[in-house]
């Protein structure tokens, strides 16, 4: 059914948009209290709109507007919600997917970029913009020859402002450092951070593997990688603090995999993990229900809910509710809370992308290494 | 007894100069930054804004020095504050339970005469864990003070008489701010307290809650916990009856009025005093004679400008 111009109309039932007013829009989304309404203008045989939320449909379609170039689809949307998407326009029987002409919110990732859906109420935490004040960290690129994989890997070092060498600093290792680094700001994050006092100045390490899917799933000369010798190589360069609950290790999606699975096979390496939106594929009967690629995953994790063991005293879990990972997620933390771990989880109205990753790092950060905010008054 | 000259922070908007000048005090300046750790002494920044040399008294460093050689002395002063963590982490639960009690009966519109004294009773619980709190750690300070005999010890008694030198010498001390916790231990290590009497201070920030009789720890908004204040330490007490509360602009929700009123109630009578960019608050012969942009929690939540009649 389309819609004709002068035509007042509901699109929702919370949501009054006048199809007249829709004409002068400059900017898409339209966010209300309960979704928000895409709008696309131009010359289409159909326009979808195409998203990555667990629950949704991948593709929705627009409606047009009577006879005009103008298409709309409204999307109902809880408060504090952040979608990812894209438009597919069809023009002469051919499909192009585009991002979304009237919305300049944009989210890079490996694959390119989305467009981006703040629903009513989300605000890009301020912490994950640079602030003027806080003094920045430096990073250093260092190559190093891995024995446990074979061949050379390049790794970033961040190193924070004032660093001193008469001190002692936490390690942090970071899996897709890189990405973390370009996709979610993380150094960004670190210098506001340690401005903030909310986390201690801290050294972190940051990884990246030309095969993720396999040396994160599961891969014991990965785990020995990044539990040992990455370790052993920065204490030769760096003041590290020596104890487990200054050694921790991040990583999302398979990264996070690859974490606790480095964590479990060795144990009393890292006292401090955070794990977002973990691929934790698993079966507690017959096989598990995701693609071949996570065979060797649901080995580890059924392994591992076999016996967990104690693979840090502390642990950060989050997952985006419109993943379709929460259940595994989910599912993880009982099992860890049951095993003596102190587990802080958090679920968010996002999905499975960076930036529920990077609005996500305060808790994760703060969880794990606790800065002397309360003790410092300069 | 001396004049004593209480400033918000220096790194952002330093107005310590203009302070000296409007209050008259002047002479060599002596420094303590044993809050900075281990950036202790890097004055650059600090001696540019007061446009005079400074000369710092090295208060960390010399106890790493005296921690280095009188292993005994390390290991007593580690297990002392072993004990007062702990302490502090138990009074941290037991806060927490009346904190909570507490808030949700101020929270709530009744206003019987029942639901007044419940809230009466949970604010003298709160006030009653707190002064038990910091009677406890002065258990452990004399406690460990006495194993410690710290005035006979050869290595301290040394520094404590370069410094009473250097202090001498000097016609102000500044504290400066940073740890809490850091420079208070290495003020009460070398036994500046009585030093201190003898030559105008100037103190800022985590100095200011040095000098004071009350440390209170405050942040209203931390990313992880309730962010309950803490009284954390008895001070030096060169200020009495008030709080001091820096950076109050940005880690206390100054506009939550049962959460101000709480924490003024709590800390009575001493007042509540915020120091942010620009505070300046001048002490002359125990009075306080000048202040300037620095405000007073009100016990009805809300601040008010301070004055010089308070």
């Amino acid at each position: 059914m389309s819609r004709t111009p002068g035509e007042t109309t509901l699109l929702a039932a919370d949501a009054r948009v006048e199809i007249d007013a829709l004409e002068h829009v400059r900017r898409s989304p339209i966010v209300d209290p309960g979704g928000v309404t895409f709008v696309y203008r131009g010359a289409a045989d159909a326009v979808s709109l195409r998203l990555w939320i667990h629950g949704l449909p991948a593709t929705q379609p627009f409606e047009r507007v009577g006879e005009t170039d103008l298409w709309v689809l409204r999307v109902e949307l809880p408060g504090n919600s952040r979608i990812e998407y894209k438009f597919a326009v069809t023009r002469d029987g051919s499909e192009e997917w585009i991002l979304d002409p009237m919305n300049p919110l944009r989210a890079a990732d490996p694959f390119g970029a989305n467009s981006v859906a703040q629903g009513h109420g989300y605000v890009r935490p301020e912490w994950t913009v640079s602030d003027g004040q806080a003094r920045a960290g430096a990073i250093e690129e260092i190559t190093v020859h891995s024995a446990a994989l074979g061949d050379e890997r390049h790794i970033g070092v961040y190193v924070p402002a004032r660093f001193r060498r008469s001190r002692h600093y936490p390690l942090l290792i970071v899996h897709d450092g890189f990405d973390y680094l370009r996709y979610a700001d993380l150094r960004v994050v670190l210098d506001n951070l340690i401005h903030r006092l909310e986390i201690p100045p801290l050294i972190a390490a940051f990884t990246q593997s030309p095969d993720r899917l396999e040396e994160y799933a599961g891969h014991d000369g990965h785990a020995r990688f990044v539990a040992v010798e990455i370790p052993e190589l920065l204490q030769h360069s760096f003041p590290l603090h020596p104890s487990p609950a200054a050694r921790g290790l991040i990583g999302a999606s398979f990264g996070a995999v690859a974490s606790l699975h480095a964590a479990w096979r060795h144990p009393g390496a890292f006292g401090r993990l955070a794990l977002q939106s973990g691929s934790f594929a698993f079966a507690d009967i017959g096989h598990h229900r995701r693609s071949s690629t996570f065979d060797p995953v649901a080995r580890f994790v059924n392994e591992f809910r076999r016996r967990p063991g104690r693979p840090a005293e502390r642990m950060y879990l989050s997952c985006g509710i419109y993943e379709s990972l929460i259940y595994e997620n989910r599912s993880l933390v009982p099992l860890l809370r049951h095993h003596g771990i102190e587990v802080r989880y958090e679920e968010v109205r996002d999905g499975h992308n960076w930036e529920n990753w990077r609005d996500r790092l305060q808790s994760a950060l703060t969880w794990l290494f606790p800065g002397p905010l309360w003790m410092i008054y300069e | 007894m001396s004049d004593i000259l209480v400033l918000g922070p220096q790194f952002r908007s330093p107005n310590i100069r203009a302070a000296l000048a409007r209050t008259g005090l002047s002479g060599p300046i002596v420094t303590i930054t044993a809050g900075w750790q281990e950036r202790e002494g890097e004055l650059a920044a600090l001696e540019g804004h007061l446009d005079q040399p400074v000369r710092d008294l090295r208060l960390y460093e010399r106890a790493e020095a005296v921690f280095n050689q009188d292993a005994e002395l390390h290991d007593t002063h580690r297990l002392r504050q072993a004990d007062l963590r702990r302490l502090q982490e138990l009074y941290r639960i037991r806060l927490a339970h009346a904190k909570t009690a507490a808030r949700e009966l101020f929270a709530t519109s009744d206003d019987s005469e029942l639901m007044r004294n419940a809230r009466r009773a949970a604010l003298s619980a709160i006030r009653r864990l707190d002064a038990e709190h910091l009677k406890a750690i002065g258990r452990i300070h004399a406690r460990w003070d006495a194993r410690l005999g710290v005035r006979t010890r050869p290595m301290l008694a040394r520094q404590l008489a370069e410094l009473e030198h250097l202090v001498e010498q000097a016609g102000i001390v500044c504290l400066a701010g940073g740890h809490v916790a850091v420079l208070l231990n290495r003020l009460r290590l070398f036994g500046l307290e009585r030093l201190l009497r003898t030559r105008p201070v100037i103190a800022w920030s985590a100095g200011a809650m040095a000098i004071s009789e009350r440390i209170v720890l405050f942040h209203d908004h931390p990313p992880q916990g309730a962010g309950n204040a803490e009284i954390f330490e008895a001070g030096l007490g060169l200020v009495r009856g008030t709080v001091f509360l820096p950076h109050a602009a940005s880690r206390l929700a100054l506009g939550d009025r049962d959460r101000v009123s709480l924490l003024t109630r709590r800390l009575s009578p001493a007042a509540c005093i915020t120091l942010d960019d620009g505070s300046m608050l001048h002490w002359h012969r125990g009075r306080l004679v000048a202040c300037a942009n620095s405000s007073r929690l009100k016990r009805t939540g809300g601040t008010a400008a301070l004055d010089t009649t308070r």
